[in-house]
């Protein structure tokens, strides 16, 4: 009896086998047809022509769209006009002044984006390296407070836009704050110095969680039993984490730095939630220069958003070899 | 069932040739064992028969049909992995129906022969278990067992015994055993462990270095080995090996010197030794006797005395011979120092050449003294 | 306290140094910092549009109680009142005078009673506004946001799923020409943002006539080099003894795939499934892009677009954004180890 049992529970029908069966039929007719040895290809195909469709057949119109012009969708509409977008691009009186430019929006996202990712980069990795630091240690509820700093990374770039521009209104919970102290309430987003110091402010709130996390698995990467020798040649424990801890790290912060900043050249979402590139052009990131030129606005600038696009492009392209040429240094040693 | 032929097989993987021409006929319901040191190639040899691998040159043929192009999957052969690579994510009943189910068999049948094969293999218990559930016999006996219900034309295994401790092993070896004969199917089975290869073969192939040294019967491998290297890899302990040199040829006979200053006469076999060759002399423990009068051939000293109870093994020197192992049935109570005085049994005496072929064996190189 | 313990994460002493204080100060500074506004969302989420605009606004979701009293149009405030002779009484307030408040017993609406404003404080209640929640999923088109934004979910992740997983077996299974071509040709696509192809991608889409589909969103990021990469990582470790075995038990290399492959990397596509479900649940710049009518909307789309309306409404906006957060806060309320172990092997988010 437990014979049959047994079998008529193995043999209960499993919907998967059955689905993978139908499939079967026409992959093993391909499989006839090319051979066993030629099947990879079949089955890298579709990631493949996504890839093709999505990133580098882009990639090329991308090249072309900068070297035309008017405000056609198609290839084939568009007027061949050279270097004339790029020419436009660098019209200025001079890059450090946006309004001498004709492109000033340009400009001033260009300003705003390096100053945005200075400060951004620099304070967040500071915070993270912190934070790893604190949660490294002998810490009771370990789980919990890496959990908490973690959650936000989670979070849409438009919740926390809005979770923060409910703290920051006018009658929000910070100007209440303010005004308890004995303060005056303070119209932040109409301010331009207070807007940027929101964006930077809530994409930090909104990441370093991240970097904390890939900074903490580095932490605990480093044997215990350095911190012992260490101790045992008389070591204290400042010039321990100088000497030994962050010089163990430092790979880590390499990767966490040059994340950051490729994230950071990138930013739009949050602050164009937060700020809308406010006050007048405070605000204003590259990525919504470009998308603005091309979506938002009536003149549909394909071909000048695609110039910025491919300057944007360059920049990233230099952070991320300099990322390789960092892991491979790594890997070596 | 089926007949195999492979016809001048050869393998090389990259700049380095692992399989040299090989040519080797199978027959039906024949059991081959694949025997050599490791890096021999014998497990290369198995997989381009599987269709694992494609050799370079050469031509494989499975009754009469020339599958050398033909992929794995079709060639309707089974093996057993030395790792036994089951399913992990699979029950028993699953891992060896899976099989089944591809080659598109109804259900009813695929129970049937799934839970005959659990039945003969002890397994009908296990059915609805994972394999990391089991224990490494039982792991095993479902690696035959998927290979069993394909009811394939020819059962490839590729040491199979290898992860199991030693009293599993010799349980799973008589296991295998009355399988094949049960099954009566044609199995080639790859090992590196002789003691295997002669339990188990109807045949035994001796590989060594990507050749074929010598195909034959076990007990054939075991009295006439073609080589010194064959004679020396086939039986446990090793049969010795002195080396000597033929001083006179007497007419029919040679007289050979070894072990500064013994001599043994010998028949000249063929008559194809002449005087200053050198030869080498093969003997097996168990045809070393220790004798206490009468003709002795060779008087050895006890390095390390091994009572085993039904038997016992010297492990010997003597001037000019490094070590020479004794082989002694029953008790004989002699200890580390003694000296041995041996009589070599002339009916089981091997010649070698100097090239390590071998000359004659037994009887041949007797002569009556 | 050793240097080991100040430093590592072994648990050491016995007495609390200065050091630990400073750490638990750090973290609970940072628990309210990072937790709190969130905090502070879902809270005001159960907030009167009434309790919304009071300022300084209260912790919990409360209101002062009103009452509806004959010979009046509108429910008046409640106020607990302080008379003259110490005792206190429950008054409804009609209107404010100067530094005085004309007041009525509800009771006995007849006769109005004036109180200085000091002498009264508002009568308060705990009360959900649950119509936050059910008023814009039936008034606005949120329910149909939320629908579009599973289906993007959802659709893609499966997609993702499939062609990574895909191409992640080819390139750890088999050995063939181009596989390396193949390799940083997939790397080469982790250094092409979406924010530098915006336009062409925009532009393929257009072809295929997808614009202001949902399928515009879901198609361009569904083959991801992080799940080729995390998928092969974890195929590599599998055992090649078990694909040769399915071989020679005449598996296709489709069955190979299907059955024997993917069951046995199931750990590694629950990590790529957490992160796609990430991915897009919170997509913005590109859905942006490509979705101009409202109802293609996502959550994330729709939620700005009713942010940017004229007349912030902020009890719904706010309840939005609580119903755009749940299901990831779900995630990762449950599948937290697996982000975190995720993360910390991949460096990806």
């Amino acid at each position: 009896m437990r014979q049959s049992d047994a079998a008529r529970r193995t043999t209960r029908p499993d919907p998967w086998a059955a689905a993978v069966r139908l499939l079967d039929l026409p992959m093993r007719a391909v499989q006839r047809l090319i051979g066993e040895r030629r099947m990879p290809y079949v089955f890298l195909l579709p990631n493949v022509v996504f890839f093709a469709l999505f990133v580098f057949v882009p990639l090329g119109i991308s090249f072309w769209f900068s070297f035309t012009g008017g405000s056609a969708l198609f290839p084939s509409q568009r007027p061949y006009v050279g270097l004339q977008q790029y020419g436009y691009l660098f019209d200025c009186g001079s890059v450090l002044d946006p309004s001498s430019c004709r492109e000033d929006h340009f400009w001033r996202g260009v300003h705003n984006t390096a100053f945005f990712v200075v400060v951004q980069v620099t304070l967040m990795v500071l915070f993270s390296l912190v934070t790893a630091l604190v949660l490294n240690r002998p810490i009771r509820g370990r789980a919990f407070f890496r959990a908490v700093y973690f959650f936000p990374v989670l979070l849409s770039p438009v919740v926390v836009a809005l979770i923060w521009k409910w703290i920051l209104q006018r009658d929000g919970l910070l100007n209440a704050a303010i005004t308890t102290l004995g303060g005056q309430k303070i119209i932040f987003f109409i301010d331009p110095s207070w807007a940027m110091f929101w964006a930077i402010f809530v994409s930090i709130w909104a990441h370093m969680g991240f970097y904390t996390l890939i900074l903490l698995a580095g932490l605990q990467a480093i044997p215990g039993d350095l911190y012992e020798a260490a101790e045992m040649d008389g070591t204290r424990p400042l010039r321990a984490l100088l000497r030994i801890t962050l010089p163990l790290l430092w790979p880590n912060m390499i990767v966490v730095i040059v994340l950051a900043l490729i994230r950071g050249v990138q930013t739009f979402d949050e602050v164009f939630v937060l700020t809308g590139g406010g006050p007048g052009t405070a605000t204003l990131m590259i990525v919504q220069y470009i998308y603005e030129t091309a979506f938002a606005n009536q003149s549909q600038n394909f071909g000048l958003a695609s110039a910025a696009s491919i300057v944007l492009g360059v920049v990233l392209f230099v952070l991320t070899l300099a990322q390789l040429a960092f892991n491979r240094k790594r890997d070596a040693t | 069932m089926a007949q195999l032929a492979l016809k001048a097989v050869t393998k090389t993987f990259g700049p380095l040739q692992v399989i040299h021409g090989i040519d080797l006929d199978v027959r039906d319901g024949e059991f081959v064992v694949f025997v050599g040191p490791s890096g021999c190639g014998k497990s290369t040899l198995l997989r381009l028969i599987a269709g694992l691998e494609q050799p370079s040159s050469g031509q494989i043929v499975i009754d009469g049909q020339d599958v050398t192009r033909v992929p794995a999957s079709d060639r309707g052969l089974a093996m057993v992995f030395q790792s036994y690579a089951l399913y992990p994510h699979m029950s028993v009943y699953k891992n060896m129906a899976f099989g089944l189910e591809n080659m598109g068999l109804p259900r009813a049948e695929v129970e049937l022969r799934v839970t005959r094969a659990a039945a003969t293999l002890r397994l009908t218990d296990y059915l609805d278990r994972k394999p990391k559930a089991l224990s490494g016999g039982q792991r095993q006996r479902v690696a035959i067992g998927r290979a069993i219900v394909r009811d394939p034309k020819i059962f490839l295994f590729d040491e199979p015994l290898s992860n199991l401790d030693a009293e599993l092993r010799v349980a799973m070896r008589k296991e295998i055993a009355s399988l094949h004969a049960a099954i009566s199917g044609t199995i080639i089975y790859v090992t590196h462990d002789q003691v295997e290869a002669m339990t188990l073969a109807s045949r035994i192939v001796v590989l060594r270095a990507g050749r074929i040294e010598q195909v034959g019967a076990p007990l054939d491998l075991y009295n006439r080995p073609d080589n010194l290297f064959v004679a020396t890899f086939i039986g446990s302990p090793r049969m010795n090996a002195i080396s000597a040199q033929v001083v006179a040829i007497d007419g029919g006979d040679a007289a050979l010197a070894f072990a500064e200053g013994q001599t043994l006469l010998l028949g000249n076999p063929g008559g194809r030794l002449a005087a200053g060759d050198a030869v080498t002399i093969g003997i097996r423990p168990e045809h070393c006797d220790v004798v206490d009068t009468g003709a002795v051939d060779l008087a050895v000293r006890i390095d390390l005395a091994e009572q085993l109870g039904g038997e016992t093994f010297f492990y010997c020197s003597a001037p000019g011979i490094a070590e020479l192992t004794v082989q002694e049935s029953g008790q004989l109570l002699r200890a580390r120092g003694d000296t041995l005085k041996l009589r070599f049994r002339r009916d089981h005496l091997h010649l070698f050449d100097a090239n390590g072929q071998a000359l004659a064996h037994g009887a041949a190189a007797a002569i009556a003294s | 306290m050793s240097l080991r313990s100040a430093l590592t994460l072994r648990r050491g002493g016995h007495r609390l140094h200065w050091t630990d204080v400073a750490s638990y100060a750090y973290l609970a500074l940072g628990v309210v910092l990072m937790f709190g506004p969130v905090l502070w969302l879902g809270l005001s989420s159960f907030k009167t549009q009434a309790a919304l605009l009071e300022f300084p606004p209260s912790l919990l979701p409360t209101s002062q109680k009103q009452v509806s009293v004959p010979g009046f149009d509108t429910p008046l405030p409640l106020f607990s009142v302080t008379m003259d002779d110490g005792s206190t009484r429950v008054l409804a307030q009609v209107r404010r005078v100067g530094l005085q408040a004309q007041m009525v017993d509800p009771a006995d609406p007849g006769k109005t009673i004036r109180v200085a404003l000091d002498k009264r404080t508002p009568l308060r209640e705990t009360a959900f506004a649950f119509s936050n929640y059910t008023e814009p999923l039936r008034q606005f088109d949120f329910l149909l946001y939320l629908k579009n934004s599973l289906f993007v979910t959802i659709v893609a992740t499966l997609i993702t799923l499939l062609i990574n997983s895909m191409a992640a077996y080819a390139l750890s299974i088999y050995q063939f020409p181009g596989r390396n071509v193949a390799m940083v040709g997939i790397i080469s696509t982790l250094m092409i943002p979406i924010t530098i192809i915006l336009v062409p991608v925009y532009l393929v889409i257009t072809w295929f006539g997808l614009v202001n589909s949902l399928w515009a969103v879901i198609l361009p990021g569904a083959a991801t080099p992080t799940g080729v990469f995390l998928l092969r990582q974890y195929m590599l470790t599998l055992p090649r003894d078990l694909i040769e075995a399915a071989r020679m038990d005449k598996a296709s290399e489709w069955q190979i795939y299907a059955r024997i492959v993917l069951p046995l990397t199931l750990p590694a596509l629950a990590v790529l499934a957490i992160f796609s479900v990430m991915w897009r649940w919170n997509e913005f710049l590109w859905p942006l892009a490509v979705l101009s009518k409202s109802q293609s909307y996502t959550l994330q789309i729709g939620l700005n677009a009713f942010q940017g309306e004229l007349q912030t409404q902020w009890n719904y906006l706010l309840a939005m954004t609580v119903v755009t957060m749940l299901p990831i806060t779900l995630v990762f309320v449950f599948l937290q180890r697996f982000i975190v172990a995720g993360i910390a092997n991949t460096g990806v988010k």
